[in-house]
């Protein structure tokens, strides 16, 4: 069974007032299934949807329609019985804001043993801390006695982590949890969640922009544009051989660690909300291979070699 | 080819004094770099490693906490070097952006949020360009920005309404907009993601070509570096541990650290583990004695604890302060 399953997700948002009323599909339709000891990558470039989907599913937010499935059951039942946080843990952006400048670091852990009955006194709270502490590589003297302020970036992302091990989820949502973090220390934590997935079981939904780390790290990946899953399958396939014309243009943007591999050619720039109230394919106005059918109707999911790609260009192949 | 800005054994540091005790950090510990005409110096370094401070004093921009504590930074105009730091409150105010502009470090925060983006270039313009009428200086921002590649629309929207991309390109078009010599951009493409980190760093180039002019950029994405920098220095705990021509650099970096970085990057179709350096970066309040750098390096000498390694050179253009060099030349 799969851990976690959403299933035609949508959230409109309405911008403007009453005269000029717009409603954006911030997620459009967005179905994919997360399997147990399993890293998922979404991918896309900021003001795609891809923080909007995990807020939905940690529910901070309500969808307008789609249903989410946890082991089976809808996560309205979670929800309820207040034990959703036991399952699905969140790991944010920056640390810094992660956390209270005014609170120490502790204090967070030992809430959170509090809140979720972790231990039935002091003592045992500090040895299920110091557990969860060893499995990021700190240790609670490290922490004790702390403000975030005296913590370095990546050290603090690694608290973060930690903190959301606490109440042993099975999922950790981590929301671009490196592109605040050093380039010189972000491999650290990347390799992290590698190793609690391995160790612990611990499946990661890794969202990010950034392409490197997550062919690096992850089983699969969707990649997601302007609300649309765009291309979902396992890294190795979507990433290797990149079939979605968007795929293509998040792998080219990478900036290549080899002085000698320039890039020339220019990218176009298009405005978000334009593209959002694109009719057809929300890519075309930025696509180097725009046909006149894109301008008109939406592309519907094609299954390419275990590879889902929305993309007018394969309508017509079947499944290899 | 002579330097347009130089920086000579610059000491800053932040001097704080709460409640008696008086605590150092010492941001900017001895830098020295010439950086050339018509080039782009990419300075790269995790946080807290000095790199934005370095730029603050090289925009002679020292005000407290920061203290200057020696050296010099010195501009060249009609060839003949000024050191920014002892110039005069007009001279300095005259020289900045039309001589020496800045772009700092977070987009959101530089333009005023109550205000049209109209607002900010027009003060911007009214104060560095006098006896210009309104509506001339007006033209010249929108012909910039529509030589940029922007929409000159962007001046009738409030800095929110724009993605972070378009707002940090916009920042850049501010910057630029006396065609001054030397620009200093203070990760630029932090906190963007890899599609407008692309259309900033093309914009970045594109800028430096047509003006044939410098820029300083201060990055700790390597991968940045290899793409635009001509030149690239390593920072590490408010010192220069390596310097050279970019090519060089990621093809034999001598630093342990500068190995590290560029080892440390994850490549699409290899998935071989990577690791980063191991430890964290020092407190530049508690450096520790010797090379700052020993208690995170693999090849820790003895001398490595004690002395400071001098910044020399080991082939033309390529200099690296680090002992091993010297073992290694005295075995081969």
């Amino acid at each position: 069974m799969a851990l976690l399953e959403v299933r035609n997700l949508t959230k409109i948002f309405t911008v403007g007032s009453v005269f000029s009323r717009l409603r954006i599909r911030a997620v459009d339709e967005v179905s994919l299934t997360v399997q147990e000891g399993q890293i998922f990558t979404l991918a896309g470039e900021s003001g795609c949807g891809k923080t909007t989907t995990a807020r939905i599913i940690l529910g901070f937010e309500y969808p307008t329609s789609g249903e989410i499935i946890y082991r089976g059951k809808p996560v309205q039942e979670f929800l309820r019985q207040k034990n959703w946080f036991r399952e699905v843990q969140a790991v944010f952006q920056n640390p810094f804001e992660t956390f209270n400048p005014l609170r120490k670091v502790e204090s967070y852990f030992l809430e959170a043993a509090h809140n979720f009955d972790l231990a039935k006194n002091g003592k045992t709270a500090q040895d299920v801390i110091e557990e969860k502490l060893r499995a990021v590589g700190l240790s609670f003297p490290e922490i004790a006695g702390k403000y975030p302020s005296e913590f370095s970036g990546g050290q603090l992302q690694r608290a973060s982590i930690a903190r959301a091990l606490l109440t042993n989820p099975s999922l950790l949502l981590a929301d671009e949890p490196v592109s605040m973090v050093d380039a010189s220390l972000r491999m650290s934590i990347v390799n992290l969640f590698r190793n609690l997935c391995d160790t612990l079981g611990v499946s990661v939904l890794y969202i990010t922009h950034d392409l490197a780390t997550a062919y690096y790290v992850s089983d699969r990946i969707a990649v997601m544009f302007r609300g649309n899953i765009v291309e979902e399958g396992p890294v190795e396939k979507v990433l290797g051989n990149p079939r979605h014309p968007y795929t293509r243009l998040l792998l080219e943007s990478i900036p290549e660690p080899d002085p000698s591999k320039r890039r020339e050619e220019r990218v176009v720039v298009c405005e978000e909300r334009e593209e959002y109230l694109r009719a057809g394919c929300k890519f075309a106005g930025r696509c180097p291979e725009v046909g006149e059918i894109c301008v008109k109707e939406v592309p519907q999911n094609v299954l390419l070699n275990d590879v889902l790609v929305r993309c007018h260009k394969y309508a017509s192949k079947k499944e290899v | 080819m002579s330097a347009i800005l130089r920086v000579q054994d610059l000491q800053t540091f932040y001097v704080l004094e709460v409640l008696g005790t008086r605590k150092v950090v010492k941001a900017v510990n001895g830098v020295s770099l010439d950086i050339h005409e018509n080039e782009v110096y990419g300075i790269a370094g995790e946080s807290g490693c000095g790199k934005t401070t370095l730029l603050r004093a090289m925009f002679g921009n020292i005000e407290p906490p920061l203290r200057h504590f020696g050296g010099k930074v010195l501009y060249r105009m009609d060839g003949e070097y000024l050191d920014a730091l002892s110039l005069p409150l007009h001279k300095s105010r005259e020289m900045r952006f039309t001589y020496i502009a800045y772009v700092p470090q977070g987009s959101m925060s530089i333009f005023n949020p109550v205000s049209k983006l109209r607002a900010t270039f027009m003060d911007f313009l009214e104060s560095h360009v006098p006896g210009t009428m309104r509506k001339s200086l007006l033209a010249l921002a929108e012909k910039h920005l529509e030589s940029l590649g922007l929409s000159a629309r962007v001046l009738d929207a409030y800095p929110h309404q724009l993605s972070g991309g378009m707002r940090q390109r916009v920042s850049i078009a501010l910057a630029t907009l006396l065609r001054p010599r030397v620009i200093l951009a203070d990760e630029p493409t932090t906190a963007l993601d890899v599609v407008a980190q692309r259309a900033v760093l093309q914009l970045l180039a594109a800028v430096q070509k047509e003006l044939q002019n410098t820029i300083v950029l201060v990055t700790h994405d390597m991968g940045i570096h290899a793409t635009i920098a001509t030149r690239l220095g390593i920072m590490y705990a408010g010192k220069i541990v390596e310097e050279g021509y970019t090519p060089d650099v990621f093809a034999s970096p001598l630093h342990p650290y500068t190995q590290f970085l560029i080892h440390s990057l994850p490549r699409i179709g290899d998935k071989r583990v990577r690791e980063s350096a191991p430890g964290n970066p020092p407190s530049l309040l508690h450096l520790p004695p010797g090379c700052p750098f020993h208690p995170r390096c693999p090849y820790v000498l003895a001398r490595c604890r004690e002395e400071v390694p001098p910044l020399l050179e080991v082939t033309p253009g390529h200099r690296v302060a680090c002992f091993l060099r010297e073992v290694n030349h005295g075995t081969a």
